[in-house]
Order: structure tokens, then sequence, then C-alpha cells
């Protein structure tokens, strides 16, 4: 099975705090740490544990530049077998719909059974792996915890509210968004990162992929970010304040007074 | 300005929550459009629905159909596409059936998809201004969204307060397409419900949940002596779950166990809109957080600033201590 799996390199929220730039243009990019997108990481693993069971090579792509290539080393150092940097000046400022447009000229490119992508990213819109099954008319399925293969055929859980689970039956070549918990992603040693640290990434851009540059980047986004800002919520918590001690008898004067403690 | 349409979702004869939200939403777009719910499904239940919805709005167009009788995203999507008129704008919510339909819906009707919506506040022309959430909730956006050719937006679950005036006295209209124009290459199976686990946090009045600040499986620990003392019950956010740590049975959230407890005790949780959305009925909220920014500090009742590490086992002797 030849499997495509999207990944982006995004800011790690668990080891650094967003904060708005000076005039709101931006988060404050200094220092921040980087990481594989959470979602993108169990996609990959997964696309690594179906090929382990049924033969294949798994293809990890990004559209970003050479800083952001990173999360393809990344991603072959846990097992990926190849890694695809999309890369065009031309592609700066894209919307979902573009980074989805430029993916779909990838796949047109390959010959894939199947393509993932993580359910969402860093800015939560959970919507590229859904446009890009739309443009290349293939089936899809959204925040999938369960994959089996039969075949030509997938059946694949959905992650639905309460924890419970949708069971689908998905004809191939499909698209699948994956949720985090489906599988336990492998841990990747430094060795592994220097094993493909030197490793050629072929690039692609808006003249090899075949894309109208007018679909793609600023120019094409119908959707724009304008700003970043915290918003004003009113009062928010009581903060307790004081030494250990103190905070703690004030706590539990509190639980005691809401049933928290008898 | 183009037709407003809300898709609803619903359960057993009731319409979602969202339903009412969602309208609310229609009206911050424009206030005065005659905003029209689309509602979908099989028998007695899709009638009950539809007729309910009536109320509010002042148009329900009902497709009963039996390809519809379980909400296959893929399915929805084509009729959809099938019968809305062109610039449609159409309003979802972002929950686990709208992330499926959504992106999707917007590709085939070639109109603008804004996900997971907070607020609407104004429409100069074609020009939508919109506000969303990013990196999990720490940094707020405006969003422009040129709706020119339609949009699908979806709204977050709890953002809008409903619309409860039942003002309409509207119309349901039977609809129906053929069957065939409903063929998909994605066939529903079966719902497998959750598992039960082995403690029900459904039932416990005090909760001390955990989230990724415990930091390693051995400090559950420290949140068990803690739940002892208190006569509590430990529940946990999901990166708890996903990295097996406990049971999915003890997950708050959305996608995992709706809590009423009294009082919530969040220990190392940002608070993310998933999260909370599992907590219901008002309890008290203690958060302990050592990153002051976290947004849990915005919703919760009591904060603290400290490492949970060092705050829950100081906290643990001295209710032992009492
Ligand atoms: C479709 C979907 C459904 C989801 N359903 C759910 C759900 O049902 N339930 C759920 O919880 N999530 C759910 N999520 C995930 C959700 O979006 C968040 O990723 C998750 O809730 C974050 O969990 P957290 O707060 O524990 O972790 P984080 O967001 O990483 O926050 C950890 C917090 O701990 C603090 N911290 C770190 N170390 C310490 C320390 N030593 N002492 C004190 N504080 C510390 C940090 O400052 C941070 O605020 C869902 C996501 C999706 C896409
Ligand atoms: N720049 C990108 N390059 C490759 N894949 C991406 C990119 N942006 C988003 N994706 C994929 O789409 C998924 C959902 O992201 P999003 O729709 O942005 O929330 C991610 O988990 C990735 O798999």
């Amino acid at each position: 099975m030849e499997i495509l799996v999207c990944v982006k390199w995004v800011p790690d929220t668990a080891e650094n705090e967003i904060e708005v730039n000076r005039d709101g243009s931006d988060i404050e990019r200094d220092d921040l740490v980087y990481s594989v997108n959470e979602w993108d990481n169990y996609a990959v693993e997964e696309a690594i544990q179906i090929c382990d069971k049924v033969g294949g090579n798994v293809t990890v792509v990004t559209v970003g530049d050479e800083e952001t290539e990173e999360v393809l080393r990344r991603e072959m150092a846990m097992g990926a077998d190849n890694g695809l940097l999309l890369h065009d000046d031309a592609f700066d400022g894209s919307d979902g719909r573009g980074i989805a447009t430029v993916l779909k000229a990838a796949v047109q490119k390959g010959q894939y059974d199947l393509i993932l992508t993580g359910a969402q990213a860093d800015d939560g819109a959970a919507q590229v792996g859904g446009m890009l099954a739309a443009m290349l008319d293939y089936p899809y399925a959204s925040l999938v915890n369960k994959i089996e293969v039969d075949g030509d055929t997938l059946k694949v859980g959905r992650e639905i509210e309460g924890g419970n689970q949708e069971m689908n039956a998905i004809a191939m070549p499909c698209v699948l968004s994956i949720q985090t918990g489906i599988n336990e992603p492998r841990y990747v040693g430094i060795r592994g990162i220097r094993k493909v640290a030197s490793v050629e990434i072929p690039q692609q851009g808006v003249d090899t992929l075949g894309i109208d540059a007018a679909m793609v980047g600023a120019i094409g986004a119908r959707v724009k970010r304008l700003d970043y800002f915290v918003p004003d919520l009113g009062e928010g918590a009581e903060m307790l304040e004081g030494s250990n001690e103190e905070i703690i008898a004030k706590l539990i004067e509190l639980l005691k007074a809401k049933g928290g403690l008898k | 300005m183009a037709d407003i349409y809300v898709y609803i979702t619903h359960k057993n004869g009731v319409a979602d929550d969202s339903a009412l939200e969602l309208l609310a939403a229609a009206h911050k777009i424009d206030a005065s459009a005659a905003v029209t719910a689309i509602v979908t499904g099989s028998g007695a239940d899709l009638d009950k629905v539809a007729d309910a919805l009536a109320a509010s709005y002042p148009k329900v167009l009902k497709f009963n159909q039996v390809a519809l009788a379980y909400p296959n995203a893929e399915v929805v999507r084509k009729l959809l596409v099938n019968i809305l008129p062109a610039n449609a704008v159409v309003l979802v919510p972002h929950d686990t059936f709208g992330m499926d339909l959504s992106p999707g819906l917007s590709i085939k009707l070639d109109s603008t998809f804004v996900a997971d919506v907070v607020d609407i506040e104004a429409l100069d022309g074609s020009d939508l201004k919109l506000i969303r959430q990013e990196y999990a909730g720490m940094v707020s956006t405006h969003i422009s969204a040129d709706i020119a050719k339609g949009a699908v937006i979806n709204v977050r679950p709890g953002s809008f307060a409903p619309d409860e005036s039942q003002s309409a006295s509207g119309s349901v209209e039977d609809k129906s397409v053929d069957d065939s124009d409903l063929k998909v290459q994605r066939t529903f199976l079966e719902v497998v419900e959750a598992e039960m686990g082995d403690v029900d946090i459904t039932k416990s009045d005090v909760l001390v949940s955990i989230g990724r600040g415990i930091e390693d499986e051995e400090n559950i620990e420290i949140a068990d002596d803690l739940a002892e003392a208190l006569g509590a019950v430990v529940s946990c956010s999901r990166p708890i779950v996903d990295a097996k740590w406990l049971e999915k049975s003890r997950q708050v959230g959305t996608s995992g166990k709706t809590v009423k407890p009294k009082v919530y005790i969040a220990c190392g949780i940002s608070g993310s809109f998933q999260h909370m959305g599992g907590i219901k009925g008002s309890p008290f909220i203690v958060a302990i957080n050592k990153n002051i920014k976290a947004p849990i500090f915005q919703v919760a009742d009591v904060g603290i600033e400290a490492d949970i590490l060092d705050f829950l086992p100081e906290m643990t002797e001295a209710i032992k201590a009492m």
C-alpha cells in the first residue's frame, strides 16, 4: 500500500507560552520551540504500522520551507520511507483551501492508495483533510481512531461524542484524518534523527506541480487573519495569593463551603 | 445578502442545543435574515424535531429518507450540494459531525469555509468579520472571510447564547430527493458504545482532574492521594488517556464523559473547549496551573498559580492533618 501522510511543523503549545507580539500582527516567534503537529505524529505511526502489516511505503509531505522541512526528517527518523517538500514563495499566506490545493497537486503526481492527515493543527481548523478529499473526489472520514485493512476497503472507526465510535466501511483511495490515541507513536531517539539528517529531500513548487499561482497563497486566500489578540473575558478566576500554606488554608475553607470537603 | 441556512443535528427526536445557538449566530450575520433550518433523518423522530424547530425558524426543510437515517456526513454532503442555492451561507456546529461534513462541503459548493468560529462581528458587503481561537485557545484572531460566493461556517458549540424567543411559527416543508443521488463510497456500519470502566466519574460530587501538567505516569499517585483525602475521584483530560495512563472512562470532555460534580479541581489542565464542554451544572471550579496565562483561569472560580507536583502533596498533607 502506498500511503501519503500530510504533516506540519508547529509551535509546541506544551513547551511554549504563546504570546501576541507588540502590534498584534503575529505571535511572538523568538525562541519558540517547534515540533511535529501532535495529530500528524499519530498519523505517521499508523501509516508505518499498516505498511508493516500489509507491505508498502510511507511518504511524508509538508507545504512549507527549508526550516519547516525538519518535520519531514523527524517523521523519516520515525520510519517514513520518503519525504517531499512542497515549497514556493507563491504558497505564502495560503488559507486552508490553498494548502489543500497544493497537496492535491502533489497527490495527483503520485499513486497513493491512502492519504492521511492529522485531525487538526495549530490553528485548530480541522479543514485540510476534508478539503483535499473533496478536491480529489475521494471519500473521506475524519477523527479516525481505528483502521483495519480489508482488500480495497478499509474498516475505520471515527471518534464521536461521548467517546463512542462510529464504524464505517470506506473504499480506497480515500483520505482519513487521524485522531490522537489511535496508537502509541514510537519514540525517536537522537540517533534516529542523526541518521536522516543529511538525506536529500526532493522539493516541488508551482511549476513542477502545475498549479495556478492565483489559486494559492495570499492572492488566492478567501479567509484572512487580520490580527492576533488576547480577549478580555471579564473577571476570570479569583486568584489565591500568599504562601502555599496560606493558599491551602483558604482553599480548604472554600472547599468546605462548596461541598468539596466534609 | 444571500440566504442563510442552518444544518440541525438531532438525536432521539430532540434537536441539539446548537439548533438555537446557530440561529442566534445567523442573526449576528444579518439581523433581518429569514433563516432556514435543514433537518435530515427518517421516521417519527424526524417529524418531532422538524415541528419543534418551526417555533424558532420561519422555514424548516425536512428530508425524510432511509439513506439519511444515520447522519453519514458523506451522504449529507451530497444532499446539501444538490439542494442548496448558489452563494448560500450555511451554519453547522463545530462538533464531530460538522468537522466531518463542512470542509468538503465548502469545496463542493465552491464557497468559503471558516472553522470553529466563536463570535461574529460584522458583515460589510461580502466581507464577514469573525473571531476564532488558535494555539489551543491561548490567543484569539480576527478573521476576514470573503463570502461573495457563499460560505460554510462551523460554529463552536456553546459560544452563542441560544435564541429562545420562539417567535417564528414557521412552516415545515417535506422534501425528498432520489436515493440514487445519495450514493457514496463510505458506508455507515454501526456505533460502538464507549466502555463503562471501573469507576463512574459521573457519580462523584468531587473530582480531582489531571491534565498533561502531571508530566509522568508515576506522578498520578499524588492525585490519587489527594482524591483519597478528599473522598473524591480522579478524572482527567484527553492526553492522559491517549498516553494510556488512565482508562478512557475517566476522561472528561466532548469525546469523553459529561460530569456534573459540585467541585471540580483541574490540575495541570489548560482548559480547551473540548475539555470544558464535558463539565456541566456550573460546579465550583478550582484551577491549579503553573502558567498564569492558561485559558482555564478565565473560566475557573478560583485559581492557584502553582506547580501541581509540589502543591498537590502539600494540600493532601494539610487535609490529612485536619
Ligand atoms: C475532536 C476533539 C475532541 C476532543 N475531546 C477532548 C475531550 O473530550 N477531553 C479533553 O480533555 N480534550 C479533548 N480534546 C483535546 C483538547 O483539544 C486538548 O488538546 C486537551 O484538552 C488538552 O489537555 P490538557 O489541558 O491536559 O493539556 P495541555 O493543553 O497541554 O495543558 C497542560 C497544562 O498544564 C500546565 N502545566 C504543565 N506542567 C505543570 C505543572 N507541573 N504544574 C501545573 N501546571 C502545569 C500547562 O501550563 C498547561 O496549561 C479533543 C480534541 C479534539 C480535536
Ligand atoms: N502546511 C501543511 N503541510 C502539510 N500538511 C498540512 C499543512 N497544514 C495542514 N496540514 C494537514 O492538515 C491537517 C489538519 O490541519 P488544519 O486543517 O490546518 O487544522 C494537519 O494535521 C496536516 O495533516
